[in-house]
């Protein structure tokens, strides 16, 4: 064992610690498509000053640390492009405290969102937290490292949004608190009213920071929960419905979604509109406040609600909706990957006829899905492409399409969610220079010798 | 390897790593190890990538292989189609390990045994029914019911304290059974498991053969090792048998008041054997049989049925031992789960669970507090 690898295993224990093939062939990929690079070590390490030493050692010795959650972001954001250390952060999964008067729970940076959700049901069943449908084992952290979206992101905006507080290690190995932490028990605020801080590490892929602990908003969780799905074949009109439906302020989170299969689902573009009560009149009431708000459109002939079929709704009201991740296999090939450009929801129709023409240019499987992202503020827009594994070429149509996405989101005013190493280069050569200036600042001091994440967010 | 065309098909998602509604991690090797290599995604992963000559079969993939429990939560949790055969695909990809015969030792002097033996305990098979000594237990001769043991109830002497009373029970009962005693041989389920394709042949033909020849209709299995494999490999075998669990039949017995019992009165929980619950769907039988013991309070884990987490024995680990070990050794979470509940007792139906978190009890320093009981040893102790 090299002396690197010693120390490491020193840290973490023997048992936590790897340079192993076969740790090094699995940590070297994401389920998405990016070229692998294998790490040359993995460790997972289990507390805060495992972690404080592991960035030390990387620091003093000048390797690469990758902190990865469950690396479902699909982008190849956990391959670790110039080797180094990827630090599965799994193994940190302690719900801390929860605080139920001033809804928020502090969690450790490697937590899962399904184990946070089962623990809230069990212990505080009048409490929930913004849901991505990303797997169940994707983590609270890394969600919020890449402004992810969740179930009450149409009311609370950007799961990042939703947060009370973060601990980070910096690669110097200090431990920073940020937000009302650093200077009171109470995990309440993350900045206001003093200088936001969390734009120091947020959106920035573990290139300036690790997070180790976070707060995160808990929301009143209600006693029911329903769906209802209006349809619509006038892509141009999806953001009128949009904004009328939010204009209600009844609406818990919308989904549109547009793909071939079934057969019926062709040609149109199903808003998934979930609405949530604690007595029936209040389920009820939002119900028809949400159906008075698209009456024009019925009236008009352009749409209309659909009933959903009862074997439908469980798979639609579940958190999270496994029925995600199947898009996975609808090739029997196990993978998807999706590029999904935060944008304006005016843009809609625009998305919707570009992933139809990319499909059939490279003859693809594809699903369209959109989020809503506060009231009407913007919207992720989810170019879905299934692919087959097994086949290579299949595999490549895809980076094809996925690259056309790219361009177009950029041409279309978007900003990349969850931007590809490419998508990150795109970016900072559109983007005003000086804003350019800042983001090198701050890489410059938070990582002065580059290993943190290397290779995202590399400001040249 | 069979199932070649199925290990691309992952995604990676990790449902199968977890109970249905998420509380804990469930894979019992990951949770155990902790790198995604240790998930059922990751032993896919690391199938396809040594199949395409990308990793070699090192001492490392085969802890990785050979360290599954076949405890089928990935199977229950998968959310793709082909979930139904992630363990088949982890059994194949070990037979083509041991057709190469690069395999752990351990696993390698286990199927040595069985070989030469018939047994993992490299003990006569002359002692294979001495367990029944000084009980009504008779031997087989055209009793309705074959009364088959398994290695473990057989020479273990844990098993065997097992054996005895669900012998003593089901004779109690008015059953008519009767057992091989030293014509006794291993059902092969581990074997099977372990991916010895061929011994496991030779084991269950030799078993049906002798089934036949004497006339074997109905059996009932102590272990649900044996009962799964005599319900789900024997017919392909052509081997086809009426096949209970124990508790299968004690359970009816018992709710109608056939076996008369006195209360107890004690908080008891329940652990579901894997290779009786998942494997082929039985959660109800051993419970209704605690439920119908007055007085018991019946309280149950956070992972149960479905969802019960692994004791870490299956797959052949109890005789390997390579999923053990350490805090987080399945059996040692297992029983602080237990724990948790303020039960006194975990109850359990199967000889391996039993000596599985027998052990963990003692390293976990929980003697005083937590007593492990097979089901027919807690209805032994209400006999009236
Ligand atoms: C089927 C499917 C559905 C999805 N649906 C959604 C959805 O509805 N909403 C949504 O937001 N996303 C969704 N996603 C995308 C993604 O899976 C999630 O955003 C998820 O939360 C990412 O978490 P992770 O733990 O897998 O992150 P990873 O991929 O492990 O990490 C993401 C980034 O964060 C960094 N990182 C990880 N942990 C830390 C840490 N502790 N400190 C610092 N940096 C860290 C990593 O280096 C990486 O750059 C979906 C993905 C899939 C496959
Ligand atoms: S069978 Fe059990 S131990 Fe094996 S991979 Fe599946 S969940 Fe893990
Ligand atoms: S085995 Fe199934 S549930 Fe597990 S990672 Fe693979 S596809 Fe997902």
């Amino acid at each position: 064992m090299d002396d690197i690898a010693h120390s490491l295993a020193m840290i973490v224990g023997e048992a936590y610690f790897s340079n192993q093939p076969e740790e090094a062939y699995f940590y070297a990929r994401d389920p998405g498509l990016m070229p692998p690079h294998k790490p040359d070590y993995v460790v997972v390490p289990k507390s805060v000053e495992e972690i404080q030493e592991i960035a030390r050692l990387a620091s003093r010795e000048k390797i690469p640390l990758v902190p990865m959650g469950a690396g479902l972001a699909l982008t190849g954001l956990t391959i670790p492009l110039k080797g180094g250390i990827v630090m599965d952060m799994k193994r940190m999964n302690r719900i801390l405290k929860v605080n139920e008067k001033a809804r928020h729970v502090i969690v450790e940076g490697g937590t899962s969102q399904g184990l946070l959700k089962a623990y809230l049901e069990k212990n505080y069943p009048r409490l929930r937290h913004s849901m991505p449908d990303s797997p169940a084992t994707a983590t609270i952290a890394a969600n919020v490292m890449i402004h992810g979206q969740g179930r009450l992101t149409q009311q609370y905006g950007f799961n990042s949004d939703m947060i009370s507080g973060l601990e980070v290690v910096l690669a110097s190995g200090e431990v920073c608190k940020i937000g009302s932490c650093s200077m009171s028990p109470d995990w309440f605020s993350k900045g206001a009213p003093m200088p936001d801080l969390t734009g120091l590490f947020l959106g920035w892929f573990g290139a300036t920071g690790i997070i180790t602990k976070v707060a995160v908003k808990l929301y009143p969780k209600k006693k029911m929960r329903d769906v209802e799905i209006f349809i619509t074949d006038r892509e141009d009109l999806v953001p009128d419905m949009v904004y009328e439906l939010t204009h209600t302020e009844m609406v818990e989170d919308i989904n549109i979604f547009a793909q071939p299969k079934p057969m019926i689902f062709k040609d149109n573009h199903h808003i998934a509109i979930f609405i949530t009560g604690d007595t029936d009149e209040e389920l009820e009431f939002k119900r028809k406040m949400t159906w008075y708000s698209l009456d024009r459109f019925i009236k008009s002939k352009d749409g209309g609600f659909m009933g959903v079929p009862p074997v439908m709704k469980p798979t639609l009201l579940e958190m999270p909706q496994r029925s995600v991740s199947r898009f996975a296999d609808v090739k029997k090939g196990g993978g998807f990957e999706y590029s999904g450009p935060i944008i304006m929801v005016e843009k809609y129709p625009e998305c919707a006829h570009k992933i139809v023409e990319l499909a059939e240019k490279y003859d693809l499987g594809y699903s369209g899905m959109a989020r809503i992202i506060g009231r009407s503020h913007a919207m992720m827009y989810g170019f879905a492409f299934t692919f087959n594994r097994a086949d290579p070429d299949m595999m490549d149509r895809t980076r094809k399409a996925l690259h056309e996405v790219s361009e177009f989101a950029l041409e279309a005013g978007g900003v990349f969610w969850k931007a590809t190493v490419d998508e990150q280069k795109m970016a900072m050569e559109k983007m005003d220079p000086n804003t350019l200036g800042i983001m090198k600042m701050i890489k410059e001091n938070l990582d002065p010798n580059g290993i943190m994440n290397p290779g995202n967010w590399e400001v040249i | 390897m069979k199932y070649a065309d199925i290990v691309h098909r992952c995604f990676r998602c990790g449902y199968c790593k977890f109970t249905s509604d998420y509380t804990d991690f469930n894979c019992p090797t990951y949770r155990k190890f902790r790198f995604e290599t240790y998930s059922p995604g990751g032993r896919m992963w690391l199938i396809r990538a040594w199949l395409n000559g990308e990793i070699k079969n090192s001492d490392r993939f085969q802890e990785i292989l050979f360290s599954c429990a076949t405890c089928a939560n990935c199977v229950e949790h998968c959310v793709f189609t082909f979930s139904e055969d992630l363990v088949n695909i982890f059994i194949s990809a070990r037979e083509e390990m041991v057709n190469d015969g690069i395999i752990p030792p351990p696993v390698r002097d286990y199927l040595k045994n069985i070989n030469i033996n018939g047994n993992p305990y490299k003990e006569p098979a002359s002692e294979r029914g001495k367990w029944a000594e000084g009980t009504l237990v008779e031997t087989y001769k055209d009793q309705e019911y074959l009364f088959y043991i398994g290695c473990v109830g057989s020479y273990d002497e844990r098993g065997k304290k097992i054996a005895r009373a669900v012998g003593n029970l089901l004779v109690k009962a008015g059953l008519s059974i009767g057992i091989l005693g030293d014509k006794e041989n291993c059902d092969g389920n581990e074997v099977r498991t372990l991916g010895e394709a061929g011994l496991f042949q030779f084991l269950a033909e030799k078993n049906i053969a002798l089934f036949r020849d004497l006339g074997v209709k109905k059996i009932i299995t102590l272990d649900p090792h044996a009962f799964n494999t005599f319900k789900k490999d024997y017919p392909a075998l052509d081997g086809e048998f009426e096949v209970y669990h124990y508790t299968q039949i004690l359970a009816p017995l018992i709710q109608s008041g056939k076996i008369p019992l006195k209360g107890l009165n004690d908080k008891i929980t329940y652990h579901d054997p894997c290779y009786l619950g998942r494997h082929n769907g039985e959660y109800n039988a051993p419970r209704k049989i605690l439920k119908a013991i007055p007085g018991i309070e019946l309280v149950e884990m956070d992972r149960s049925r479905e969802n019960a987490f692994c004791c870490g024995g299956g797959g052949g680990n109890f005789f390997t031992d390579i999923l053990g070990g350490g805090e987080d050794s399945p059996s040692r979470i297992r029983v602080r789960e237990a724990l948790d509940t303020g039960a006194g007792i975990i109850a359990v139906a199967c000889p391996q669970c039993a000596k599985m978190l027998d052990d963990a009890v003692k390293i976990e320093q929980l003697d005083d507090r937590l007593k492990v009981m097979d089901v027919a040893e807690i209805v032994t102790n209400c006999l009236l």
